[in-house]
């Protein structure tokens, strides 16, 4: 089992004659994943490593035969992302990796919004998309096949990140320590994004295969807290361990400068790593200090589990 | 980006908010000539981009134009926390009735923007919600339909207000939240918003920010307000000489990125680090191991072997940098191979023995067969995925520190 996407998953990429965009469709090709197509208007008619290319979304269902792919990877420049997530909406794509940085804030409100309304959902912007271990990726997460395959193992635990690298340093220790990862996700590095911890965790909470949450975070923002929230509100069956990075930006001579990603800019008292650590703690979420340190701590939490 | 009070204002006004007539200079002869014009009791305020101006002594009020000009004159010349004030603004001193407060931010939370309105005005609305909580309403609004005034309403009605205030503030506050969106801020804040002795509503003192990614499509504002390219995003504090070659490296080829920082740094470990957690996390590994680096930085996006090698040799150069650390979490897009061709590059330019000057080079990922190949050739220390960060990061410390006892 898995999350988000699994074997039979089909999306198409939105820009993907781009340099980064063709090296995504082969990397996601190589690892099993189905591209049914891919948009860049003006360019209908062309391939990308054997992926037809249309003008419009609309096309490449119809070439289709009607069918209505399940999700979309949108790689454009920041002012045409939002049009292009609005354009995939409406043609009833369900799960949008937005993989484009540096969008400005409304635009990735009304995206957030209109995919709400329409019963669907966005990871990132400003993220590398998702992994299922041997089985497919959405997006740039781990890089080239035989790359992802060496950090990324099936295995019991569920990845959570707002670093794309991290998500992969933390998989690789993972996968090294023998306990592999079930789905990873790059959840996006941006002061709004379409996914939060909170979010995803009813989906991992529904997959068998998980049996624990290892999460990355970063000064900035309250997705921590409402995290925190969650836990309080969920008698949830798995255990989560944080790693925050960061921690220098809490020093007075940092105070008002980001560092990393868009996101980290601290903008209350509340939003600094300090804060959020106490809070992921007082919430039965240990955060440790080292990567190095999860493997073990992760077993330790799921012996402790099964034991009770 | 940050506005200035003067630059807020003007935003104020041209969402049809009404401010008083005040006036912005730069000379404290004209400041005179302000004060003559608005006849009467003034106010002289220190137009820099930090806190606590009144404190400081950057707020001063006169009674005549002549007062006026000597209390311009002391403002122009005062340094307020580092920072030289752009001029003064002479604002005639209201008759206040009663101050407010009205806000607009973004909630990460709820992905919407949320208004916010206290009829305790002229503090930080943050001691208002903690210690008034029924004396601040909030409410969020749609990014998608068009927004109505009765949204303001019910935030102002929620705070307590009633009467003739609710309709006089009801305006305002919808003006704000429009303004707020239709140019890419992330903070607007009218405090005080003053209630007049006539009833009117008038902004007494304005704070905006402007997205930095929403800049590029806010031109024509920024262009009105004379507010050029070249006064970049108004990062809290000048950019270094480290900063700007980094800045000027990075945008020479689109290839990649490259960021560096040494504000607020000022130790001997030289940082050659990626990518953006990556860069976060072996940061806080050097710190928390004693280590003191020496700057901070990023490398992203396959950067070129010149990219990586303008950082490096920017790194080299900075004061007390006899070795630096090269890092990285697992790369998938950036190549192991040209970023150690970079450095390797940056060492022998700037005439330094790649394997006495790298103290450690810790990236695995693509390309690492081919990375590590020419590593070895150089006599470099490096390791693979085996070794950690934090362990990375501590041999690095042990390395540099030993050679600087």
């Amino acid at each position: 089992m898995s999350i988000l996407i699994d074997q039979n998953t089909t999306f198409i990429i939105q820009g993907i004659t781009g340099r980064e965009a063709v090296n995504l469709t082969r990397e996601c090709l190589d690892y099993g994943s189905k591209i049914v197509g891919g948009v860049t208007p003006g360019r209908k008619g062309r391939e990308v490593h054997g992926v037809p290319v249309f003008d419009t979304v609309e096309q490449v269902i119809e070439h289709n035969g009607g069918a209505v792919p399940d999700g979309s990877v949108v790689t454009v420049p920041p002012a045409g992302t939002r049009d292009a997530v609005f354009e995939a909406l409406h043609a009833g794509i369900k799960t949008i990796v937005v993989v484009t940085e540096r969008i400005p804030r409304r635009d990735v409100a009304m995206m957030v919004e209109l995919a709400d309304a329409k019963g669907a959902r966005i990871i990132g912007p400003n993220c590398l998309g998702v992994i299922v271990p041997g089985v497919a990726k959405m997006g740039g997460i781990g890089g080239p096949a035989r790359n992802a395959a060496v950090a990324y193992q099936p295995g019991s635990v569920g990845v959570m990140s707002r670093s794309g690298g991290m998500t992969t340093e933390i998989s690789s220790t993972l996968t090294a320590a023998g306990l592999g990862v079930s789905t990873a996700v790059s959840i996006g590095g941006d002061a709004i994004i379409g996914s939060t911890y909170a979010e995803l965790m009813p989906f991992f909470e529904a997959d068998e295969q998980t049996e624990a949450i290892v999460i990355y975070t970063e000064p900035g923002g309250r997705m921590e807290a409402q995290l925190a929230q969650w836990v309080k509100d969920n008698d949830s069956r798995l255990p989560i361990i944080a790693f925050m990075a960061g921690k220098f930006m809490d020093d007075e001579e940092m105070q008002g400068m980001s560092f990393g990603h868009a996101g980290t800019i601290v903008e209350g008292k509340e939003d600094s790593a300090t804060e959020k650590i106490a809070r992921l703690e007082a919430a039965g979420i240990p955060v440790v200090q080292r990567i190095d340190e999860i493997p073990d701590l992760v077993k330790a939490k799921i012996a402790e589990r099964s034991a009770a | 980006m940050r506005f200035f009070e003067y630059e807020a204002r003007e935003i104020v006004k041209r969402a049809g908010i009404p401010v008083t007539d005040y006036g912005f200079t730069t000379d404290a002869t004209e400041a005179k000539e302000i004060a003559q014009r608005i006849g009467g009791p003034t106010v002289i305020k220190s137009q820099v981009l930090t806190g606590g101006r009144m404190k400081a002594g950057g707020v001063k009020f006169a009674d005549t134009p002549e007062e006026a000009q000597a209390h311009a004159k002391d403002i122009l010349a005062l340094e307020i926390n580092g920072h030289m004030p752009r001029g003064v603004l002479v604002d005639p001193k209201a008759q206040v009735e009663q101050e407010y407060y009205a806000g607009v931010v973004w909630d990460g939370t709820a992905k919407k923007p949320l208004m916010l309105f206290s009829d305790m005005g002229g503090i930080d609305i943050e001691q208002v919600a903690e210690e008034h909580p029924d004396h601040v309403g909030r409410g969020h609004f749609s990014t998608l339909e068009p927004f109505s005034d009765f949204q303001a309403k019910q935030v102002i009605a929620a705070a307590g207000v009633t009467g003739r205030a609710l309709q006089r503030a009801t305006p305002v506050l919808a003006r704000l939240a429009r303004l707020f969106l239709e140019n890419d801020m992330t903070l607007a804040e009218i405090n005080p918003l003053a209630e007049l002795k006539d009833g009117s509503f008038v902004a007494l003192d304005a704070h905006m920010e402007m997205e930095n990614e929403g800049m590029p499509r806010q031109k024509a504002l920024l262009g009105a307000l004379g507010i050029g390219a070249q006064e970049g995003t108004r990062e809290g504090h000048t950019p270094t000489a480290f900063e700007e070659a980094v800045k000027a490296i990075d945008a020479a080829d689109h290839r990649g990125v490259i960021q560096g920082k040494d504000t607020g740094f000022t130790g001997n470990i030289g940082l050659v680090i990626g990518a953006g957690g990556g860069s976060l996390t072996l940061t806080d590994a050097v710190r928390q191991q004693g280590g003191k680096p020496a700057n901070y930085s990023e490398i992203g996006g396959n950067p070129s072997v010149a990219k990586a090698c303008g950082l490096a040799k920017q790194v080299l150069r900075l004061e007390g940098v006899e070795k630096i650390a090269v890092m990285m979490s697992i790369v998938s897009n950036t190549r192991v191979d040209i970023v150690a061709r970079g450095v390797i590059k940056a060492c022998l330019e700037l005439g330094k023995d790649p394997g006495e000057t790298i103290a450690i080079f810790r990236i695995p990922g693509a390309w690492e067969e081919e990375g590590f190949k020419i590593l070895d050739s150089y006599g470099i220390e490096y390791c693979d995925r085996s070794v950690s960060l934090w362990e990375a990061a501590g041999r690095a410390v042990a390395k540099i520190e030993k050679a600087a006892a």
